[in-house]
């Protein structure tokens, strides 16, 4: 009898044990749970953040490439190949500045341009516009000789009916002596 | 159309009588060509009011106003001041027996004119007018207008091309016009004006780059260029009817000029690669290429007989005036002293060439006699000076200058250079004058 009572006793704590063990292990549950979420939480951060500097980089990139191709373009545009007084033979810095301008046009195959010959104020309206002819045409030529296609330029002489600069100093005769390329 | 209806109207109404035939002289009495012409004194007191009208008064000041303005354009007459005048031939008669010729002598008077004015309807006006020679006690023209009041100006101008005529056997600048190039907000349009700058009318309208206008010698025509298609070609348009044509070659298509007498012209093309002249017809086909020299090949001007050109070349390495026989294709070499002579132009005469020459950053007018090869320069210290463009007879040359605060506008001057004056009193930049080469109101008088 005595036994069965001991045997009672132990068989209360043990399930007594049991439901602490139970309510414990649902606690380390719950608490495991938790702690899975707190890890997750912990980790998606690191790979958001590597994924958004990745694309914040490509992003960049994409944009510098563009501003690079921007610049390529308008550097392309806004870079005249400048002439002497009354001439329209190319200088060494108009020769290196046309090669820039090839390798330009040669990355862009489908641009097609439009070269604009321009002379200072000296000289008749007439002869200007002649002058300017000769120019844009000269530097067509070069171009062509650099293996552009001719039939991507077209030339148009101005004369010296659009200075880029309206003064009548030697500096601004020289900005006005001049070939632009205007991107159609 | 406004304009034909109003021309025709004109001369229905305009009558011009001859009553004397104008005495015949071996010689002219002045050489406008003569480079130390010294003007003549010439008297214009006020007209008789034959009616004793007060419209006849008024009529009479408004000719005598126009008829001293033209007369004092001229580089050789010069209208005295009335105050110094002795008689009065609006009172004592203005017909050549009732002039008292020592009257106008004794005041150093060489020429007199007097004039009748007769309101015959109300509106129409009849002028009598003479010129006479005072030491000489000569009619030399005598005259009757008949027409509208609108048409007094034309109609003094018509006796005064008469005035010239017996004076230098040319008819004068007086029913010529001008043709030139003004901005309008920003844009240069090609606009027409009278010899003197008056009746300033605009012909194109691109709102482009429009440019070196060239009048036909039959006054219809004009051709110019402009960028109205974003390049510059020539349009040949006809001022009274709406037709013409566009020469819009690849390449530049400039500096168009007439052929003298026929309806061709001249101009400098670069379809070729190289800017070359070709003789092209009036629908602005090609006739033929005249020049043929790699480099600039500019700026054709017709010799008066048609049969060569004065042109602009680069072929010796800085650009020079040439003159080439159109049908030998011969050249010669007409300017040589400094490194920039370009934009010629050929005198009526035949025997000079005026040019613009740049020496020192100095852009000037010169002429030069196509014998002698001699360069006299017409303007100097006074802004840049382009666009010379010889007056029909010959007498007067027109330019554009900077001078005035460096804004170009239209100038003109004698022959010899003297008497330089602005000619519009327009706002804008002016350049390129042409002056038509014919008296259409002439033709079939």
């Amino acid at each position: 009898m005595k036994s069965k009572v001991w045997f009672n006793v132990l068989m209360a704590v043990l399930v007594a044990g049991l439901f602490l063990t139970v309510s414990c292990a649902k606690k380390a549950v719950v608490s495991d749970a938790g702690t899975v979420k707190q890890v997750s939480s912990t980790e998606d951060p690191n790979a958001k953040a590597k994924a958004e500097a990745e694309r914040l980089a490509a992003e960049k990139a994409a944009k510098e490439k563009a501003a690079k191709i921007a610049a390529a373009r308008k550097a392309f545009e806004n870079e005249d190949v400048h002439f002497d007084f009354d001439s329209s033979e190319l200088t060494a810095a108009a020769k290196a500045l046309l090669k820039d301008k090839a390798a330009w046009l040669a990355e862009n195959a489908s641009a097609s341009v439009t070269i604009e010959g321009h002379c200072d104020e000296r000289g008749t309206t007439e002869y200007n516009l002649a002058l300017g002819d000769r120019r844009a045409t000269t530097v067509k030529a070069y171009l062509v000789d650099l293996g552009i296609a001719a039939a991507r330029m077209n030339t148009i002489s101005f004369g010296e009916e659009k200075p880029l600069d309206a003064g009548h100093t030697e500096l601004a005769c020289a900005m006005n002596r001049r070939a632009h390329f205007a991107v159609k | 159309m406004m304009k034909k209806n109003a021309l025709q109207g004109f001369y229905s109404v305009l009558f011009i009588v001859c009553f004397w035939i104008p005495v015949c002289h071996g010689v002219t009495y002045i050489n406008i060509s003569n480079p130390l012409l010294k003007k003549t004194p010439i008297a214009v007191p006020d007209f008789k009011a034959m009616s004793g009208s007060a419209e006849e008064i008024k009529d009479g000041k408004i000719a005598i106003q126009i008829l001293t303005e033209a007369l004092n354009f001229t580089g050789y007459l010069k209208t005295m001041d009335p105050i110094a005048f002795l008689a009065t031939p609006a009172q004592s008669g203005i017909q050549l027996s009732e002039i008292n010729f020592r009257d106008w002598t004794g005041i150093g008077a060489e020429l007199l004119i007097t004039g009748g004015v007769l309101v015959e309807s109300p509106g129409n006006v009849k002028f009598e007018l003479r010129l006479m020679d005072t030491f000489n006690l000569k009619l030399l023209v005598g005259k009757v207008y008949t027409g509208p009041e609108s048409q007094i100006r034309k109609m003094i101008h018509l006796f005064c091309s008469e005035i010239s005529f017996v004076l230098t056997g040319k008819y004068g600048v007086f029913n010529t016009e001008m043709a030139f190039v003004s901005t309008v907000d920003g844009n240069k349009e090609i606009f027409t004006c009278d010899f003197d700058g008056q009746n300033i009318k605009q012909i194109t309208f691109h709102k482009s780059i429009s440019l070196s206008p060239s009048w036909s010698s039959d006054g219809k025509w004009l051709a110019y260029v402009s960028y109205a298609k974003g390049k510059p070609d020539i349009y040949i348009k006809n001022l009274q009817e709406n037709r013409g044509a566009i020469v819009n070659l690849k390449g530049m298509n400039i500096s168009p000029d007439w052929m003298p007498g026929q309806l061709k012209l001249a101009g400098a093309l670069s379809f070729s690669g190289d800017q070359e002249i070709y003789l092209l017809t009036i629908n602005g086909e090609v006739i033929k290429r005249l020049t043929d020299s790699l480099g600039i090949d500019v700026s054709p001007k017709f010799s008066p007989d048609g049969q060569k050109i004065a042109f602009t070349s680069k072929r010796a390495g800085t650009p020079q005036i040439y003159i080439q026989d159109i049908d030998s294709g011969s050249v010669k070499r007409l300017t040589f002293s400094g490194l920039n002579n370009t934009s010629p132009a050929w005198c009526p005469d035949g025997r000079k060439i005026a040019y613009v020459g740049i020496e020192k950053n100095r852009i000037d007018i010169f002429v030069m006699s196509i014998d002698s090869g001699v360069p006299v320069q017409l303007t100097a210290d006074s802004g840049d000076n382009e666009d010379p463009v010889w007056s029909p007879d010959g007498s007067m040359l027109a330019f554009t200058s900077t001078r005035e605060g460096g804004v170009p506008r239209i100038f003109v001057m004698n022959a010899s250079g003297t008497d330089q004056r602005r000619l519009l009193g327009i706002n804008g930049k002016q350049t390129q004058p042409d002056w038509s080469i014919s008296d259409s109101t002439r033709e079939g008088m």
